[in-house]
């Protein structure tokens, strides 16, 4: 600040306006000092104490509460998140094992169909088995009966040819001993 | 304590008056400086008073959850200070914050507007220094007596001392106790006004040519300083309150 030259040469300060000795100790700007300085810190202490330090204090209480009630309730959906996952793996579970369940009775459908399918078509060819069993018997039979005629004529022939008396019960008897030989 | 610098130095039309911004006078008009006279000390009081409005009551009007950068520096002080005093004095020292806040703030508003160039430095006066020294000792004083009555003389007492010690020791505690006061305002006082009349000087060399350059490295380094200084004093005076604030709270340990 520019020092106007002052008329006013007090204790501390001379002609010229500048300070003799200390300003600092100058009594007689003292009461003017302290007079300022008490009436500034009255009013600093209630700007401060009225205003400043309750609303500065309640906004800090205001977020240090709703930092804990947001950690609370992160906390709580992490719960609920953790109690989604857990039912999700138990509907999975669930789910594999009532596939598992279908696997084993389709298979065991499956399997009685088969049985009763492979029944049917054993005892079908049993059938068929047993039919042509039957037809080659009667194919045999019917081929040794008429060898047998034959034979009967032939040798009732033959007996007749070489002038014997050919009894028909004899040479039966004969070509039926002679077939079974 | 005189000082020489008040001679003019004829040397180089050298002229040092680093005092000089120390002078109080009127802010309006010339004349006397009586008691109530407005002078430029009661400008700058007025301007950290508007400073302090300005940060702690502008700044935190939003009320935010989430803080405007003005109001997360008045936030940070308001924490800064209420766990100073939590820590030292414990939980019924607490009580005290607005007070203790009062002081720190006055403290460091007026040690960092006093290094804008062309200030005035109100906590370099001795009388103001000594009025909030002195001030807050008597309060703490009282303070201490009226909670524990008679009783608080046993801080100066060590009953853990040997006997024939304890005596000596009790008139060592009673100088060290009143000389409190004393270093209080003289360490800040005296911190500040030897800043501000270095940083004078050289800025009374810096008006020689040969030794500018040298002098404006020398500001910038002190004026460097001084930001430290600053705030450390008004750091150092608050926590020495907190001290014997918990002396008066709690005499026994």
């Amino acid at each position: 600040m520019e020092t106007e030259t002052t008329n006013i040469a007090g204790a501390c300060v001379d002609a010229g306006g500048y300070a003799l000795g200390m300003p600092q100790l100058c009594a007689e700007w003292m009461p003017n000092q302290i007079f300022w300085l008490v009436v500034t810190l009255i009013a600093i202490f209630f700007v401060m104490s009225r205003i400043a330090l309750p609303r500065i204090g309640a906004v800090l209480a205001e977020r240090s509460g709703t930092i804990t009630n947001d950690i609370a309730a992160a906390e709580d959906l992490k719960n609920k998140a953790a109690e989604a996952e857990a039912a999700y793996e138990q509907a999975l579970k669930d789910a594999r094992a009532k596939a598992q369940e279908i696997i084993t009775k389709a298979k065991a459908e499956i399997q009685a169909e088969l049985d009763v399918e492979l029944q049917k078509a054993d005892a079908e060819i049993a059938a068929k088995t047993a039919e042509s069993e039957a037809a080659i018997a009667g194919i045999r039979d019917s081929a040794v009966k008429n060898i047998t005629e034959v034979a009967k004529d032939t040798a009732k022939e033959l007996v007749l040819a070489m002038g014997g008396n050919a009894d028909a019960k004899t040479i039966t008897a004969a070509v039926n001993a002679r077939m079974k030989g | 304590m005189t000082l020489v610098a008040t001679e003019p130095e004829t040397q180089g039309g050298l002229v040092f008056h680093p005092l000089d911004q120390f002078i109080v006078k009127p802010a309006f008009g010339d004349g006397a400086v009586n008691w109530y006279t407005v002078t430029n000390v009661t400008v700058w009081m007025g301007i950290i008073l508007l400073a302090i409005f300005a940060l702690f009551v502008l700044g935190s009007r939003g009320r935010a959850i989430i803080p405007s950068r003005v109001q997360s520096i008045g936030e940070l002080m308001y924490g800064f200070i209420y766990k100073m005093i939590e820590d030292i004095t414990g939980k019924d020292g607490v009580k005290y914050f607005p007070y203790i806040m009062t002081l720190f703030v006055f403290i460091l508003f007026a040690n960092y507007l006093a290094l804008i160039p062309m200030s005035y430095s109100p906590t370099s006066m001795i009388a103001v220094t000594a009025t909030l020294g002195f001030g807050a000792f008597i309060a703490i004083t009282i303070l201490g007596f009226v909670k524990h009555g008679a009783s608080f003389l046993k801080l100066f007492w060590m009953s853990d001392a040997p006997l024939f010690l304890r005596p000596i020791i009790a008139v060592i505690e009673v100088i060290s106790y009143m000389v409190r006061p004393v270093s209080l305002s003289i360490r800040l006082g005296g911190n500040i006004a030897a800043g501000h009349v270095v940083l004078k000087v050289f800025a009374g060399f810096a008006a020689l040519a040969i030794a500018s350059p040298a002098a404006i490295v020398g500001i910038v380094a002190i004026y460097g300083l001084e930001v430290l200084v600053a705030g450390i004093q008004a750091y150092v005076f608050t926590i020495l309150l907190c001290v014997y604030l918990k002396d008066a709270l709690h005499p026994h340990h």
